[in-house]
């Protein structure tokens, strides 16, 4: 019994829903317009929106500084190679708290999240002082290391909800079977259980290529991926507004079409279940 | 069901991201903490010795860390009063049938994919730029004074800009929440003549109170730790007006190179963290329950 919905009220609220969504979007519509402006253009006023003479020179040119390539290998070395380290912690975690549950899974869920309460600054100096000394510093496993470390809870946690999900009678129905364990895990667990893992590792992804506190403090020229390659144009390259945003387009474009992909998983990857 | 076979498993399986998440969080918790009694400045090697509470005293009763207290406060609350009611009436807009309503929802949730270091150039550079930024041509265009955003209003800035990143966050949150509400119970109140504000106030907000609260608190663990937005904006200035207790603390060890009081600062941190980590893990606790 759906209630009739006037054409007048569906008129009025596409007009206020698509202005309010363009203003949210327009600074990265902006960023995206900025990027095909020579520097000339971009700081012109008034601001030349949609009729300037696009040109492409900008991203020649970011990309031909010799170092470029190599934060965004960077950026995608650290978020898929934490993300897939973690899944491979985690998998195992999730399974066991899932199928077999203890009197004390539920402590070590909530001890898992607390973890991830931890402001980052708590552990700064001591993880700084420990990369110094390892040689850690400014290098891709040490970054790829601490994220990892930083995403298992929030992958446990995803992972979890998803494998709660499985009835567990059809595993046990398998293992009646006589399936081992390891058939188990791949014949029946794996494919009941891809699209949960396909989501988490998304949502990790977007999460470590976004991550901003340690990627800053613990990398430099070799290790730094895009957020603290972009964050050096804070100055004075800054003053370049066409290279910025070009520089920025390409460090957000992939991510925010996986995040468009993934934005069902991203409520309960990050209320940690709380919300569905 | 679980058989003894596979309970021994089980545990085996999770030992490794247990002992591992273990190590992770309490020895650099120790070192902090041990740290946080001595005299250590990386730039006097060789001077580490045992002082007991000085670092907490110094840190505590610096005027920097009240500034610096009252700033994340304000930064805190501006962003969740902005993300909380900004978010509700999202949420209200995008659960009405419109055209084009999987499209808005998209551009509405795109800034919380932004990298932190993007948003914040982006913003400071290309819109509130005194002279050419796009806020100060819309002044000029309405015979208005342009604001020099970060030097007037520096901290106002900054809430801005992350209110822009976190606001998508709570809209989908909130969202998720308003669409599990009941149809019919809406239309049975609006049978008995209920008008659309009673409606929202004694129906909709109360249904919403749980994602709200939710959304407060896991924003709030998060906002505690704002960090590249502050550095590659003010970088904490101008003076200390836009230094949380995360920026001083970075700039104590980083800058300083004083180990042993910013440890006893990022203890204070994570004390003040684990207050709202307190509550957080409550509430996700009972929901695990049901």
């Amino acid at each position: 019994m759906a209630r009739a919905v006037t054409t007048r009220r569906k008129m009025t609220f596409t007009i206020i829903g698509w202005a309010i969504g363009l203003l949210i979007f327009f600074p990265i519509l902006w960023t995206f317009l900025t990027s095909f402006k020579t520097e000339g253009t971009a700081v012109a006023t008034p601001p030349q929106f949609l009729f300037f003479d696009w040109t492409l020179e900008n991203y020649h040119e970011v990309q031909s500084r010799s170092n470029y390539m190599k934060h965004v290998t960077n950026s995608v070395v650290i978020s898929v190679g934490s993300t897939l380290i973690g899944l491979a912690l985690a998998i195992p975690v999730a399974w066991a708290m899932a199928f077999s549950p203890t009197k004390r899974t539920k402590d070590v869920l909530m001890w898992m999240l607390s973890t991830k309460m931890m402001p980052p600054v708590g552990v700064l100096v001591p993880l700084y002082l420990i990369f110094r000394d390892w040689g850690l510093l400014d290098t891709r496993l040490g970054l790829v290391a601490v994220l990892t470390m930083i995403n298992l809870p929030i992958i446990v946690w995803m992972l979890y909800t998803y494998f709660k999900e499985i009835p567990g009678e059809i595993l046990e129905a398998a293992r009646m079977d006589g399936a081992s364990l390891m058939k188990e895990i791949v014949y029946v667990l794996t494919p009941m259980a891809v699209p949960g893992i396909a989501s988490t590792m998304l949502l990790n992804i977007i999460l470590a290529w976004n991550e901003a506190f340690w990627t800053l403090n613990l990398s430099a020229a070799n290790a730094a991926p895009l957020t603290a390659f972009i964050a050096s144009y804070s100055s004075p390259e800054g003053l370049f507004w066409a290279k910025l945003s070009a520089a920025s387009t390409m460090a957000i474009a992939p991510i925010l079409i996986m995040g468009w992909f993934s934005q069902k998983q991203l409520v309960r990857g990050l209320t940690f279940g709380a919300v569905k | 069901m679980a058989t003894l076979q596979t309970r021994a498993t089980a545990r085996f399986m999770m030992s490794p991201a247990v002992i591992l998440l273990f190590l992770w969080m309490i020895v650099p918790l120790v070192m902090t903490l041990y740290f946080s009694f001595l005299r250590y400045n990386l730039l006097m090697p060789g001077t580490e010795e045992f002082i007991g509470f000085l670092n907490y005293q110094y840190f505590l009763t610096d005027p920097a860390f009240f500034t610096a207290l009252k700033n994340t406060l304000v930064l805190v609350g501006g962003t969740l009063l902005i993300t909380v009611i900004g978010g509700v009436l999202l949420a209200l807009v995008l659960d009405q049938p419109f055209f084009g309503q999987g499209i808005v929802r998209l551009l509405v949730i795109a800034p919380f994919f932004v990298m932190p270091t993007v948003s914040a150039l982006v913003w400071k550079n290309m819109l509130m730029h005194p002279v050419n930024g796009l806020f100060a041509w819309i002044a000029r265009t309405f015979g208005l004074q342009p604001i020099d955003w970060f030097a007037e209003v520096p901290m106002f800035s900054i809430i801005l800009i992350v209110a822009w990143q976190w606001l998508p966050f709570a809209t989908l949150i909130l969202l998720t929440a308003l669409q599990s509400l009941d149809g019919e119970q809406i239309e049975a109140a609006e049978m008995d003549g209920a008008g659309a504000l009673s409606r929202f106030f004694y129906l909709v907000l109360p249904h919403m109170s749980r994602a709200i609260t939710v959304v407060i608190l896991i924003q709030t663990i998060f906002l505690l730790s704002v960090f590249a937005e502050i550095l590659v904006t003010t970088n904490g200035g101008p003076g200390i007006q836009t230094t949380n207790i995360t920026y001083l603390i970075y700039a104590q060890a980083l800058l300083q190179f004083d180990v042993g009081g910013a440890s006893a600062g990022g203890i204070v941190a994570v004390i003040l963290a684990n207050i709202v980590a307190f509550f957080l893990i409550r509430l996700i606790g009972k929901n695990l329950e049901r």
